[in-house]
């Protein structure tokens, strides 16, 4: 049989970096095919290639035996290849039905009456008339994925499609894609999460610096040998936090409600929570459901009018009017979310990027900068923190984000705060720069600090975390004991159904 | 004639300039790029326009020779703002200088020369009508800017054109992965954009006053750009403001002949003021604005 989808020798290189070189793939008709890989192992390139948004410079892309020339992602959908993109390429100020309309011919209320049809065959049920940004990121999804099979495809390409989703959404997404391949359409699966690699794919191809390092049936071997394909090592292993003395409450949160007047944010209602010295806390949830407001009413980015001051404590004391600098002086320390933007400046140097939450620790006088104690300063943070640069001088924007976190990470904990934030430690980072960032977080905390983690890793909350809270559509939930509950139980708090 | 007759019979012509090129700037912001050098564009289009229309007695081939010069200098526009990924603001304020320049080279010969206006087309029946009757006698461009305003209301929110300039401007690499043409698309809309502008500003200098003056754009391009962000990108809010600044200027006019005690530059001032405050209050809606500003307005984008 002729294979659906065959790349022999394909390259792509971005100035002197060779994201993909020499790729052999082969992809079958009906069968649903892991692309496995760190970040930045060349995977989206791959994809790109094939969906048309880029064309490679060297190699050949046979469709169903056939030599294909794929320069736009018109030509690839033309011949019956849809994507499903990481992050959405979805309007948000269209309707669904509108987002549909764009590509697929067809009237709207033709359109509309095809996605009821193909919603309920294959559990992708979403409202044509609804506005995108009103729906939920797992409601996002099938629209991308309906928009794709509306076009009929033969072969369908998901771009680490379960990274947005809460565990029950995951599992209806495996339930739609073993459909749509008992259908005979074949699935392409980008993914870096092992487990679900195994349940759900037939052949799983793993890159590692742009090269194919294996080709194999994923469940043959457990989820630690495909990590040590996909990092080329064995996986480091994992901390746990061993049980400790707890200090007293050094952050607190009670009944703290935000109205937000941005449509496309979220409000927050009676969010109360505590974290003692000695314990991480967890924040559990699925990023957009309050994450970031959270977040910034904590750091201090938005305060509170000076009456409700009360809401937010730190060591006791009530902050909640104070804002981002006069928190800081209180012993508290915040890594945001976002490394490039807020967690650094990408182009200034590393050293003014210390700078600027560390000028406490003697790197100013009088008013001028210190540059001396900048740079040792600096330099204490690179070598204690592992961050691989040039020096002090590097360009923030010039690290690779692993390196980049490790720095920010660092700066703050060289501050030795009482209490630290930290919003989605992981996001973008390989697996060997995430784990060290968690034992680092794991030994602060056995030294005495209180920190709060907010994060849509599961996995990773359940690593390093003594408690977690979920947070869902702006509320939180009870404090749940990492000992003692189930990924299910907060899975079911992060889709708002446990009551 | 009464001053409501004036006011009436006046306004439609004196918001015509700034709603033409308005509605042009429409379409070049909601495909994401900003464009600043209207106000040069719509002084190149008066210029080249009367001299046009001047040379050959034909206002039609004034028209199209504004509109073609107009796209020529949105062109320019362009190849900076897209082709180089210039920034748009720079880029669009530069361009805006060379077409004044270019407008007052070009009218120098003409200065203070005059043109006949075109006579007015009254709509049979409507025209003769006590009171609103001014209203509906107008000149031609009149009523086809008020069609055009229409039409583009129409094409924005009803058509698949329409959907595919929003996305352009909303989300630029959604909208080429999904595969759309994004320069291509953004280029049509500057040169649709500096098409409007060359013959608001031909309108200017032919119709509505037509005599040639240097300078006598006088900001209306400006107002132009404003009522397109005042009016949140809608375009009726767009057809109110560009109304609005119309009829307060003729009042302004009739408070000088009226012999009101103020300075006339401060009378010629308030419809300009009495605009954008008008405007700034309906934009200072926070969640309106978050919910019609285009996402990627003003931002180079590249393949």
């Amino acid at each position: 049989m002729t294979p659906l989808l065959q790349l022999s020798g394909v390259s792509k290189r971005y100035g002197g970096v060779h994201a993909n070189s020499g790729i052999d793939l082969t992809v079958d008709a009906g069968s649903i095919h892991a692309i496995l890989g760190e970040n930045g192992a060349g995977k989206s390139t791959l994809m790109k290639l094939i969906y048309g948004v880029e064309v490679p410079d060297e190699g050949q892309i046979l469709w169903k035996g056939q030599p294909a020339h794929l320069s736009s992602p018109s030509d690839a959908r033309r011949l019956g290849i849809g994507m499903v993109f990481q992050h959405f390429s979805l309007f948000e100020t269209l309707t669904v039905v509108q987002n549909m309309a764009l590509i697929v011919p067809g009237s709207k209320a033709d359109l509309s009456a095809r996605i009821r049809e193909l919603g309920e065959a294959f559990g992708l049920s979403v409202d044509p008339r609804a506005m995108v940004h009103s729906l939920s990121v797992g409601e996002r999804q099938r629209v991308e994925i309906l928009r794709c099979l509306l076009l009929n495809p033969s072969l369908l390409i998901l771009d680490e499609p379960t990274s947005v989703l809460p565990p029950q959404s995951v599992a209806l997404l495996f339930d739609t894609l073993r459909a749509l391949k008992d259908k005979g359409i074949a699935i392409l699966f980008i993914s870096h999460k092992l487990e679900e690699i195994r349940d759900l794919c037939d052949t799983a191809t793993i890159l590692r610096q742009g090269k194919v390092t294996a080709q194999l049936d994923p469940r043959e071997g457990s989820a630690r040998d495909l990590a040590t394909l996909m990092i080329g090592r064995p996986m480091p292993p994992a901390v746990h936090p061993t049980p400790h003395g707890l200090g007293d409450q050094r952050l607190e949160l009670t009944g703290l409600d935000y109205a937000n007047d941005d449509p496309f944010g979220v409000s927050l209602k009676d969010i109360s929570l505590y974290v003692r010295g000695g314990e991480i806390l967890g924040i559990a949830g699925i990023s957009g459901n309050g994450q970031q407001e959270l977040a910034a009413l904590i750091s201090g980015e938005i305060t509170l009018p000076a009456s409700r001051r009360d809401v937010v404590r730190l060591m006791g004391q009530p902050v909640g009017d104070l804002g981002a600098a006069k928190r800081r002086t209180r012993r508290f320390a915040f890594v945001p979310e976002d490394r490039l933007g807020r967690g650094a400046v990408p182009d200034m140097s590393l050293a003014d990027n210390a700078l600027l939450t560390s000028h406490s620790r003697g790197l100013v006088q009088k008013g001028f900068i210190r540059r001396q104690a900048e740079r040792a300063f600096t330099a204490d943070v690179i070598a204690r923190f592992d961050v691989r640069t040039p020096g002090p001088q590097a360009e923030a924007g010039a690290l690779s984000g692993g390196n980049l976190q490790k720095f920010i990470m660092g700066r703050e904990m060289m501050l030795e705060p009482e209490v630290l934030l930290v919003a989605q430690p992981t996001w973008g980072v390989d697996i060997g720069a995430a784990s060290d960032i968690r034992q680092r977080l794991v030994a602060m905390r056995n030294e005495g600090a209180a920190i709060l983690v907010i994060s849509e890793e599961i996995d990773e909350l359940f690593e390093i975390c003594d408690r977690l809270q979920v947070l869902h559509k702006g509320r939180l939930s009870p404090s749940l004991d990492v000992a003692t509950t189930t990924v299910d139980e907060v899975g079911t708090w992060m889709i708002g159904a446990a009551t | 004639m009464t001053i409501l007759a004036f006011i009436l019979a006046g306004t439609l012509a004196a918001a015509t300039p700034m709603l033409l090129a308005a509605l042009g700037e429409l379409i070049v912001e909601r495909s994401g790029v900003l464009n600043l050098g209207i106000e040069g564009m719509m002084a190149l289009g008066a210029a080249i326009g009367f001299v046009v229309t001047y040379q050959t007695q034909n206002p039609y081939l004034g028209f199209a020779a504004a509109a073609l010069g107009g796209i020529a200098l949105s062109m320019v526009f362009a190849t900076l703002a897209l082709a180089l990924t210039a920034n748009q603001v720079a880029a669009g304020l530069a361009i805006g200088v060379l077409g004044q320049g270019m407008s007052s080279l070009l009218g120098k010969p003409l200065e203070s020369q005059t043109l006949n206006a075109p006579d007015k087309l009254g709509i049979p029946g409507l025209a003769d009508l006590p009171v609103i009757g001014p209203l509906f006698d107008q000149d031609i461009v009149v009523y086809l800017t008020l069609a055009l305003a229409v039409a583009i209301w129409a094409v924005l929110n009803h058509s698949k054109l329409g959907l595919i300039i929003r996305a352009v401007g909303e989300n630029p690499s959604a909208a080429r992965a999904v595969g759309f043409p994004v320069l291509r698309i953004r280029l049509a809309a500057i040169a649709f954009g500096g098409a409007l502008a060359g013959m608001a500003g031909a309108y200017a200098s032919t119709i509505y006053t037509p005599l040639w003056a240097d300078g006598m754009i006088a900001g209306r391009g400006w107002i132009a750009v404003a009522l397109v962000v005042f009016g949140t990108w809608q375009t009726g809010r767009i057809v109110f403001g560009a109304l609005l600044f119309g009829a307060l200027s003729l009042g302004g006019l009739i408070g000088q002949a009226a012999g009101v005690g103020l300075p006339s530059q401060f009378l010629a001032s308030i419809p300009y003021i009495v605009t954008i405050l008008m405007l700034a209050v309906i934009s200072s809606n926070r969640r309106r604005m978050r919910l019609n500003t285009i996402a990627s307005l003003g931002q180079p984008f590249s393949n």
